[in-house]
């Protein structure tokens, strides 16, 4: 601690209101981003106390401290290498024993704890009592009551750690001790590596991880030890390769002791308003109904309000935006004006209309997230994610892509298995996102102006389609690997939390902003001079001449160079397809007339071979940027688009010859 | 010890057991381990479709469980 600050680490479980807490404190001022060189995001911020300032870190959020996941590493290793001045761990009124076992292993790291215990509101309406101070003197740490949602406690919460920081502990804590029946073989292996264990690391610590077989403290150990002492530890671990269940038991044994006086249960037989609902929503039909039920009215809600400000953006903002520099740009030269309008303003606009659409659709699936539904979701959809060779949770970040490709793939960060998580992140480009349905919905008309409906909804089902067939392929043959563990909690449905739910959407619509937004303005505006280069016109212009050398596999499809390009320059956002047919049929952003033009330039066959192609062609290029950034390489990006694109042509090829025979 | 024991999966919803011994070979004992699931812990079953995973409470909490996890959790049946 230097005079002026000081660093609070927050631990805490899954579902304990750990983020209400940290959101609380830190507010806006909190910066997202991942962990250095991991996938894992990272939350910090700081924020005033006491005349102090305070910086907090939330470490990821996890049940123990094992080596099993890059989230239980990184928040151990955040706190024996950074050495924080004080943990907060966040407990949870209503789950406190279980809650109770990351604060067992964070007492056997020589760290000062103070214990935060959330959700009195919540465990009390579920027969729960339990007295902090009773705990507080049994464990020998500070423990402050809270109910972090209705923002009580935190404030004191913060003060008992300032006051432990200043101060010091008061005492030691009461730590749990391994099972008996194992002490002696702990001590064996501390006797064995002491003196060797590398700093910063506790060497007490090191050998209750050896003995549970941690990786982590294994290959530690293995290098740091001789050959001989490696092959001591070893000999001892081989006879007890099950002490990791004696170890956890003997954490539990802790917390049974520790709580015996602190805490009271409902009675037996109380069935709680989660139970109730449960009934229906994880039933293996009911759960299904419900589940549609909601998505759709998600989806309904999200067109058909967002819809409407979409187009108030459109014309109010980015038109009124557009008409002024127009005219401030009018006495310079032609290509500025281009530029400014065109590439810049244009692909700002392109973004910005994606804003309401997406506010509306995160705010939904945050509200399904905050209130605990999620997992439900999750657990119903399962056994179909099975056949894709995916699990439930691959569902919800799949269903997020119907907005935006970007969130989706960085959604994928709670699908605990790798290969899952590679898989599910090479599908989402497949799932229809609000660009491509646009185009859909604006462009189905031109060539269909019957049946247009009939023909979105199949052309949307398409993609979705060949995800379920790709996946079920891909995961047999080609990705193969473990089939990870499905152990998911599922939490107490509660009332969702506004501040919660209004930091998630301000953090993903941030993200979109700054990762796609930032790459679709670069993108339009190279887009745009290779539009206007070499002479100021698209007729011949290099993009024009790109399009023409496509236009033989175009015309496999029954598609000139024009759809080509506009092919082409959906790489910046799906939507720019229709903005680009506009110039190049010369009808600008004259929607009618566009629809006009494509009617009498392409036939209903071709009209559908492109339609076909807008949806299964490669995303856009923020997705593919945050396909490689989630993937940590080139490779599968570039091979996802490979695919696509490959898919896209043929899918494009097969829906001309089958069209034009038919239609 | 009674040698009767079954897999957590042979449950019916509404069921409780008490864990015997977690099977290694599931790659999450560790994992199970901290969520409770230790030799002694009573566990109900609340869900146990035909398809699909399970659904436990234990410690308070409920927990979906994939059935390749829950076999190798083996119990005693309890009434």
């Amino acid at each position: 601690m230097n005079g002026k600050a000081i660093t609070i680490a927050l631990a805490g479980q899954p579902n304990v209101g750990k983020s209400t807490v940290f959101n609380i404190l830190t507010g806006l001022s909190q910066h997202v981003g991942n962990w250095p060189g991991k996938t894992v995001e990272q939350r910090v911020g700081s924020f005033e106390h006491d005349g102090l300032l305070v910086h907090m870190v939330d470490l990821p959020g996890t049940y123990c401290l094992t080596a099993a996941s890059p989230e239980e590493l990184i928040a151990r290793e955040y706190i024996i290498r950074e050495r924080p001045d004080v943990v907060v761990v966040v407990i949870s009124a209503a789950s406190l024993e279980r809650n109770l076992y990351l604060v067992a292993e964070l007492l056997a790291l020589p760290f000062p704890l103070v214990i935060g215990l959330n959700m009195i509101d919540v465990a009390r309406q579920g027969g729960f009592d339990v007295e902090p101070q009773v705990l507080a003197e049994a464990i020998g740490v500070p423990v402050i009551p809270m109910t972090a949602t209705r923002n009580e406690g935190v404030h004191e919460l913060v003060d008992a750690a300032l006051q432990v920081v200043r101060h010091g502990p008061d005492g030691e804590p009461n730590r749990p001790e391994i099972r008996r029946d194992h002490q002696e073989v702990l001590m064996a292996l501390q006797t064995i590596i002491a003196g060797q264990v590398p700093a910063p690391y506790p060497q007490e610590w090191v050998a209750l991880k050896l003995l549970e077989g941690d990786e982590q403290a294994t290959e530690m150990m293995r290098e740091a030890l001789g050959a001989e002492r490696w092959a001591a530890v070893q000999a001892i671990l081989e006879r007890h390769e099950d002490a990791i269940i004696a170890v956890a038991g003997g954490r539990y044994e802790w917390i049974r002791r520790m709580t015996r006086a602190a805490l009271k249960r409902p009675r037996a037989g109380q069935i709680t308003l989660t139970q109730r609902l449960d009934r229906v929503a994880t039933h293996p039909f009911g759960g299904l109904v419900m589940l549609a039920a909601v998505l759709a009215l998600i989806f309904g809600l999200t067109y058909s309000l967002g819809g409407p400000l979409q187009r108030v953006i459109a014309v109010q903002v980015i038109g009124r935006l557009s008409g002024l520099a127009r005219q401030l740009l009018a006495q310079g030269p032609g290509w500025l004006s281009g530029l400014v309008v065109n590439g810049i303003i244009g692909g700002a606009g392109t973004m910005l209309t994606f804003v309401p659409i997406l506010l509306l659709f995160f705010t939904a699936m945050g509200l399904l997230e905050d209130t605990g539904y999620m997992a439900r979701g999750a657990y119903v959809m399962d056994r179909f994610m099975h056949a894709l060779g995916l699990h439930g949770k691959s569902f919800m970040p799949l269903f997020l892509g119907f907005g935006c490709n970007v969130p989706a793939i960085m959604g994928t960060r709670i699908i605990e298995s790798r290969r899952g998580r590679l898989l599910t992140i090479l599908l989402a480009p497949l799932v229809p996102c609000t660009g491509r349905l646009a185009v859909l919905a604006v462009l189905a008309p031109a060539f269909f102006p019957a049946r247009a409906t009939l023909i979105s909804w199949c052309l949307t089902g398409l993609p979705l389609v060949i995800l379920a067939l790709t996946g079920s392929v891909a995961s047999r043959f080609i990705l193969r690997g473990e089939s990870s563990a499905f152990i998911m909690e599922m939490p107490l449905y509660h009332v969702p939390n506004g501040r919660t739910i209004g930091l998630l959407v301000w953090n993903r619509i941030l993200a979109f902003l700054e990762k796609a937004g930032t790459i679709i303005l670069l993108v339009s505006v190279i887009i745009w001079l290779l539009s206007f280069l070499p002479h100021g016109d698209i007729q011949s212009s290099y993009l024009a001449i790109a399009g023409k050398l496509l236009a033989p596999l175009g015309s496999l499809m029954g598609l000139d160079w024009r759809p080509m390009v506009a092919l082409l320059t959906s790489f910046v956002a799906k939507e720019n397809s229709v903005a680009t047919l506009g110039v190049l049929y010369g009808v600008g952003q004259d929607t009618g007339a566009l629809l006009q033009a494509l009617s009498v330039a392409m036939t209903p066959a071709s009209g559908l071979a492109f339609l076909v192609t807008q949806m299964l062609f490669i995303p856009c290029a923020a997705t593919v940027a945050v396909i490689k950034q989630e993937t940590g390489s080139w490779k599968w990006a570039l091979l996802d688009m490979a695919f696509l694109a490959g898919l896209a042509i043929v899918g494009g090829i097969i829906a001309y010859r089958v069209a034009s025979l038919v239609l | 010890m009674s040698h009767s024991t079954i897999s957590l999966c042979e449950l019916h919803s509404g069921e409780r057991g008490a864990i015997v011994r977690l099977e290694q070979g599931s790659g999450c004992v560790g994992r199970l381990a901290a969520l409770g699931f230790t030799p002694g812990a009573s566990v109900a079953v609340m869900r146990n479709p035909s398809h699909g995973p399970l659904i436990v409470a234990i410690l308070d909490t409920e927990i979906a469980l994939g059935r390749g996890q829950a076999r190798h959790v083996q119990v005693r049946r309890l009434d």
